[in-house]
């Protein structure tokens, strides 16, 4: 039984998918894909557009179901895992002209604690403070999530997983176009929950910011072309494989911001 | 005092009057707060072609010679899921669907009317409401599903308004998303029937998101927004129901025209601002 729960060790595989298979409409997307990811570590999850990277956190997240194969996590199905996984989806996936202010925003994140059919009680308010701290949004719970920037807007998202209190959170391109300051906090959020033992994936264009912020990576281009530590991985070889050529890659490389 | 005694008081004398407050209350208080959804997920057209899907039922209970809402009601719950289901399907617009097949039934309502003239029933109080008509009968199923309504709303919020608003991130903690979206939707078809008694099949898109909409021009937090937009339909209803009293209009009409005038000031005031 892999049962990690972020001892100390930190090594276990926390996440395991073996032989995925994905489609969406007629078209196979994800072809027996293969990787294991640790708890306390972060893995980066690159790939050029139309990799199915997306696809492979809908499906990972329970949004989209797998034709074949298998995911754990924890030992546990999806189904079974609800709640302890959590999302950041891209920006434009979401409304946020709703009239909902950043504290409710996070509340929503406590939803499964809270219960069926009850309020929040202190309990939760003191996780939603202590989510808003985190992220430096505690000044702004009043305000509503319409009014946030961009990089704010992805900082609450992740506020709601930490007030979820997680094993497992996924962010799907949540460093693009987000101010300085955002991706700074971030990072530092990132950083502390894989301390403290979380399983992180993270998918994104900017391949300097996977150095230098990932443990590991994994390079999807519908199959797996290559899964480790992320030193090990970006190499010039396995990034020609992956975005067939060399120059495309070097155009990632250079996008610093 | 006389004068007002005259005005607010006077009109209660009346069972039918009291029996029109009540009724014109409850819809006033639900409406809005089902609105404030209908505005934000932007469901106005679905709940318009609901109205209008449910007349088959109504004439259908008025021919068997049952209170009519018996028949709306569970007319509206079935259609407003089926579109539900109309609205996932990919592949097909919402819209046209949902408009073919509440027009369709609208229709097939009104030729199943032209059938029954021996029944005493007017097509003009079905369309814009006949509150001062209602029975002691009509006034208990509406507290009875009142309360129903507004006890799901109360213990159900937190689970509607993440489902509504974030249904990833809803089903990704495990919220039965879907279950979730069609109990909102058995809601509107419910609050949608109870209202055609106050303000007709036609005009219950007034009560519906007429108030609701005013209640996002004055705050914009969505549970203050309910409550607010609860109190406007409240004023809309009463102030509807004692110009219609005094002035001898059509109550239905009246309630929407002051919903009406409410958001017309609300904006005015806003722009002027």
């Amino acid at each position: 039984m892999t049962s990690a729960n972020g001892e100390a060790d930190g090594s276990e595989p926390a996440l395991v998918v073996e032989d995925l298979v994905v489609d969406r409409g007629e078209t196979q997307v994800l072809n027996g894909v293969t990787f294991s990811a640790r708890s306390g570590h972060i893995m980066g999850v690159i790939g050029p557009n139309g990799a199915g990277k997306s696809t492979l956190f809908n499906t990972l997240t329970g949004l989209i179901p797998a034709r074949e194969g298998q995911v754990l996590i924890n030992g546990r199905s999806i189904a079974d895992s609800r709640g302890s996984v959590a999302f950041v989806p891209q920006r434009q996936n979401i409304n946020w002209e709703l009239p909902m202010t950043v504290w409710d925003m996070v509340m929503l994140g406590r939803t499964r604690q809270i219960g069926w059919f009850r309020r929040p009680g202190r309990v939760d308010r003191e996780a939603v403070e202590d989510a808003l701290n985190q992220v430096w949004m505690w000044d702004r719970r009043s305000s509503l999530i319409s009014e946030l920037s961009g990089g704010q807007q992805q900082r609450i998202f992740v506020a709601r997983a930490l007030a979820q209190g997680v094993d497992v959170l996924i962010l799907d391109e949540a460093f693009r176009g987000v101010d300085f300051t955002s991706q700074e906090v971030m990072t530092l959020v990132l950083q502390e929950m894989r301390d403290a033992g979380k399983t992180i994936l993270l998918a994104s264009h900017n391949i300097s910011y996977i150095r230098r912020l990932t443990d590991d990576c994994l390079c999807l281009n519908r199959s797996v072309v290559a899964c480790g530590p992320t030193a090990e991985v970006l190499v010039t070889d396995v990034m020609e494989e992956l975005y067939r050529s060399v120059e495309i890659y070097r155009v990632y490389e250079s996008e610093q911001s | 005092m006389d004068v007002l005694a005259d005005i607010f008081i006077a009109p209660f004398q009346y069972g039918f009057m009291l029996r029109a407050l009540i009724v014109s209350l409850l819809v006033g208080v639900m409406c809005p707060m089902l609105g404030a959804y209908v505005v934000t997920k932007g469901l106005g057209f679905m709940g318009d072609a609901l109205s209008h899907a449910v007349l088959p039922g109504m004439v259908a209970a008025f021919v068997i010679g049952v209170n009519p809402f018996l028949g709306a009601m569970p007319m509206g719950i079935v259609v407003a899921l089926l579109s539900g289901y109309l609205i996932r399907r990919a592949g097909v617009s919402a819209d046209t669907s949902v408009g073919i097949l509440f027009a369709g039934l609208f229709a097939l309502g009104v030729v199943m009317l032209s059938f029954t003239r021996g029944l005493r029933v007017s097509l003009e109080d079905i369309l814009l409401g006949q509150v001062l008509g209602v029975t002691t009968q009509d006034v208990l199923l509406t507290l009875a599903l009142a309360v129903l309504v507004l006890a799901v709303l109360y213990l159900l919020h937190k689970e509607l308004v993440f489902a509504s608003f974030d249904p990833a991130g809803a089903t990704v903690i495990g919220l039965p998303t879907q279950a979730l979206d069609y109990l909102l939707l058995a809601l509107l078809a419910i609050v949608i029937v109870l209202a055609i008694q106050a303000v007709g099949i036609v005009l219950v898109l007034a009560m519906l998101i007429t108030p609701a909409a005013t209640s996002f021009l004055l705050v914009r937090n969505f549970p203050k927004a309910m409550f607010t937009g609860s109190l406007l339909g409240m004023i809309s209803a009463v102030a509807g129901l004692y110009l219609s009293y005094h002035y001898n209009l059509p109550s239905g009409p009246a309630m929407a025209l002051v919903a009406t005038v409410i958001f017309a000031v609300v904006v005015a005031v806003k722009k002027a601002r």
